[in-house]
Order: structure tokens, then sequence, then C-alpha cells
């Protein structure tokens, strides 16, 4: 994470309990989704291992799911406000019609909400799905518009300036969740 | 975050440094990839205004823009020079001003003038984007080209491009051969000796006949359009004449199938001058990927630059 010492890092989840975690979000998507047309799609860039893990798990129970990916980039609202930011785009990949299919969306962390009416945006312009649901490891609350998660790993209850920051083994260097907060101890 | 410096206007391809192509190059990609899309348009710049000023004829490059601008949802307003008072004796700066007074936030022009877009860049807050400008520069024809030939060979480096015909009068000539040999391709050219001026592009390899640009190998052959709006002087005896000595033709046609070669132009293609109806049916022609192309690589421009409005 950071090594400056006005940061404070605890971990909340350790990679064991991601596993389990990830393990109850397939058990419980699969047990609700039964006998349907179901298509993952992950939010770039945690987002989409995130719905990758939870595929996997329901693989081996002999379940499969497409899974695609959205970068949502382009839809975010704070266009203006990112002045001198130069994101760089990903493919958006959603290889199958959506169309009638009941969609789960994932994305890692759900806070404002506003990742997620961006990415709602995008997955309409592939067509109209039948439904769609939300999946996230961590819910951290602070919702500044009305979006719900449907599927959560975990609840954490936070400041509003601190982070929950979610580290995959295939994004990252490490794997874990932390929370991490500026203590405003000495810079 | 990824090195780079927010840019405000694009001039042209030498001041650009080589993480910049990149990432133009890279994100006109997914940019492409909206086109397989039910809806094709993304919201990115609603609500901002995207103004094509063209004092030169053109049909592609502008409606290429407004269909960038379109897609990303920005509402776009053509000037045309018939149609404005350009005609009445405006003065480019008092051009500008109204321009100003708009408030648009990227501003396409394409004057018959070099350093006309250099000019309203400095004036206007508006982000300007050169759409060609005299026989100076037409930077994101240059980029699609680079989209093109890279989508073809993603091991793009070392490979070879020879570029046909008037290389005096052609910016897209200058533009895409200087963003080529900056990406590491090897460019080659032919063209009758009174439209290849020496010394502008020292790193070109000078070719005389067909014959010695087919022993060289090339990986793409880009023709030019003979620019007959600039022959202003007779560079070349005679059109018949051109086409015998650089045009595109069957046998030359079969030539570069033997080569595995791809075709480029950057259109309006002269059928009959610098290629044959015959020849434009070749099945390793990129004209129209190319014309796919320039829409993503604008898309991606429009993305990138920052007027300086919204730095506020």
């Amino acid at each position: 994470m950071s090594d400056r010492p006005d940061i404070s890092t605890e971990e909340i989840l350790s990679p064991e309990r991601i596993e389990e975690t990830i393990s109850i979000l397939a058990h419980e998507v699969a047990s609700r989704c039964e006998g349907e047309e179901v298509a993952f799609v992950g939010i770039f860039t945690r987002g989409v291992t995130l719905a990758r893990r939870v595929a996997a798990v329901l693989e081996q129970r002999g379940i499969s799911y497409p899974v695609g990916t959205l970068d949502i980039s382009l839809y975010r609202d704070d266009f203006d406000n990112h002045g001198t930011a130069l994101p760089r785009l990903e493919s958006s990949d959603v290889p199958f019609a959506i169309d009638g299919t009941r969609v789960i969306l994932f994305d890692e962390v759900i806070f404002t909400g506003r990742t997620i009416r961006a990415a709602l945006d995008g997955l309409m312009d592939y067509g109209r799905p039948a439904k769609i649901e939300l999946a996230v490891l961590v819910d951290r609350g602070h919702r500044e518009i009305p979006i719900q998660p449907d599927y959560v790993g975990l609840t954490v209850e936070t400041q509003f300036d601190e982070y929950v920051k979610v580290r995959f083994r295939e994004d990252d260097d490490k794997e874990g969740v932390f929370m991490v907060k500026e203590t405003g101890g000495e810079k | 975050m990824n090195g780079l410096k927010p840019r405000k206007d694009l001039l042209d391809i030498e001041s650009l440094s080589l993480d910049e192509i990149e990432y133009v190059l890279e994100n006109a990609v997914p940019f492409k990839q909206l086109f397989q899309r039910s809806v094709k348009k993304v919201p990115t710049l609603r609500g901002k205004t995207v103004l094509n000023l063209f004092y030169e004829p053109s049909t592609r490059t502008s409606s290429s823009f407004e269909v960038a601008a379109n897609r990303m949802s920005a509402d776009v307003t053509n000037f045309t020079i018939s149609s404005s008072s350009v005609v009445k004796g405006e003065s480019l700066l008092d051009t500008i001003e109204t321009l100003q007074a708009m408030r648009s936030d990227y501003i396409v022009i394409r004057h018959q003038a070099a350093g006309v877009p250099g000019i309203v860049a400095k004036h206007t807050r508006a982000s300007v984007l050169n759409a060609g400008d005299g026989y100076h520069a037409h930077p994101t024809q240059a980029l699609l080209d680079a989209m093109t030939f890279r989508e073809v060979y993603p091991d793009f480096r070392g490979r070879k491009v020879v570029i046909v015909g008037d290389l005096l009068h052609s910016r897209v000539a200058r533009s895409t051969s200087t963003l080529f040999n900056k990406l590491g391709i090897e460019v080659g050219v032919l063209g009758p000796g009174s439209l290849v001026p020496e010394g502008r592009h020292d790193f070109m390899q000078r070719f005389g006949s067909w014959d010695e640009v087919f022993d060289w190998k090339p990986d793409a052959v880009y023709l030019l359009r003979v620019q007959m709006e600039r022959q202003e002087g007779q560079f070349f005896p005679s059109i018949a004449e051109y086409h015998k000595m650089y045009g595109m033709h069957s046998e030359r046609v079969q030539r570069m199938r033997e080569l595995d070669c791809y075709l480029m132009h950057p259109g309006p293609v002269n059928r009959g001058v610098e290629i044959t109806d015959e020849a434009m049916g070749y099945e390793k022609s990129l004209i129209s990927t190319q014309v796919e192309n320039g829409i993503a690589v604008r898309m991606a421009v429009l993305h990138w630059l920052k007027p300086e409005t919204q730095l506020d």
C-alpha cells in the first residue's frame, strides 16, 4: 500500500477470507438464478477479476456463465473535473447478446454508487437485459445516488475519508482487502 | 499516472512524443469496438461543442470529424467558407474573435495556408484540431494510417511502406511519413522527380521505378491522390503519362499480391489516374478500413485534448 507514516492500513479480509467470501457469493448467485439465462459483466479492473473468480467457482459445480468486461471511463459524470487526468481506456467486451438475459454486474467495492450508474448506462447501450443485478465484494456505504447491491460479500462501516482497497493477485502484487486511512500524523 | 502531460491542441505530428502517439493509438482501439454495438454512441462529451471550420472543400475529413464528435455526444456546428462571412472579407483574427465568443470547446480547422490552425490555437481557449493546413500537416490522417498499419502488422517495427505520388504538395505524405518514421517503420518514396522534394524527408529511401520498389519488398504501398487542384504549374507531362509511370493497375497489383503487400490510399481516389477500377478491387486494400479507423482515431483525439475551458 503505502509506506507513508501518516497513512494507516488495516487488513479487513485475508486472502483465505476472500476465497470464502467469493465462494459464498457464488453460492448465492447460483441459488437465486437457477434455471435462468445468466451472464456476468465485470467493471474494469478488479470487478472483472471478481466476476471471473465467481464464474470459476460455479464452473466447478458444473454451472457455466459467460463473463463480459466493461470500461466505464466514457460514461463517468466527472469528465470535466478530471482536469489533467488522461485515462487509458480498456476494451469493453460483451461477446454475447444481453437482450432478455439476467445480467449480474460485478465491482469490487460499492461506495457512492456513481460508478454503477455509469456502468448501467454503458451496459444498456449493448441491449436490453431482462434484469440487471449488482454483486460486490465490499459495501462501504456513503451512497450518493439510490443504487443498492443485490449480492454483498462484506458490509463495512467506514468514515467518508477512509478508503477500502481490494487487491487481487491477478491485478496487484498482493491479495487482501484493506482499510486505508490518513491519520493526520506527521507529514 | 502515466507521465503524460495534458495537451490543448493537435497541430502536427512532429511535436508529439512517442508516449502521446501510443496513448492515442491504444485508446482508439476501444473506440473502434464501440462501432460493433447496437448503440454506437457514448455520452462522454455531452454538452460540449465542436466547431468544424473548413476553409477548403472536404467531404471525408469533415464528415469523419462530425461522426466522431456525434458518437461522443458533442454538439457539432459546421462552418464552411461558402456560407461564412469570410467571403465578405472578414479577417482571420476577426473570425477567431467571433468563434471565441461562441465558446466552442473544440475547433476542427482546415485551411489552405500552412500555420493557420496554430494561429487560431494561440488565440482561443478551445482545443484546436488541425484537419489539414496547406502543405504542412494532417495529423489525424497520419494517426489513422498508423492505426490501420498496426492492425495488420502488430509487429510493425522494421516493416516497410512505400509512398507513391506527389510528395511536394502532400501534407498527408508529410505527416504520415513522419509518424511512420517515429514508429520505426521504414519509409520509401516513388514519384515524379519534380514532385519528390529533396532534403525534406532525409529518412526516406527514394526509388526510380516500380521495379525498384518491388525489389525492396514493401509491406504496404501507400498511393497518394494526384491533387489536380494544386497543379498550378506543370509537374508532369500528362495524366496518362503519370498513370503509366506511377499508377496502380492489374499488373502491379499482381506483383503486390505475390509480395502479400497491402494497399493504402487517403481518399478520395482519382480512378484512372493513380489507380484503375480493377486495382480498387484488390483484396488486400485497406482503404475502407482507413475510413473506419479515421472515426475511431478522431474520437480518441477529442477524448485526449483538454480545452483550457475545462482546466478552470
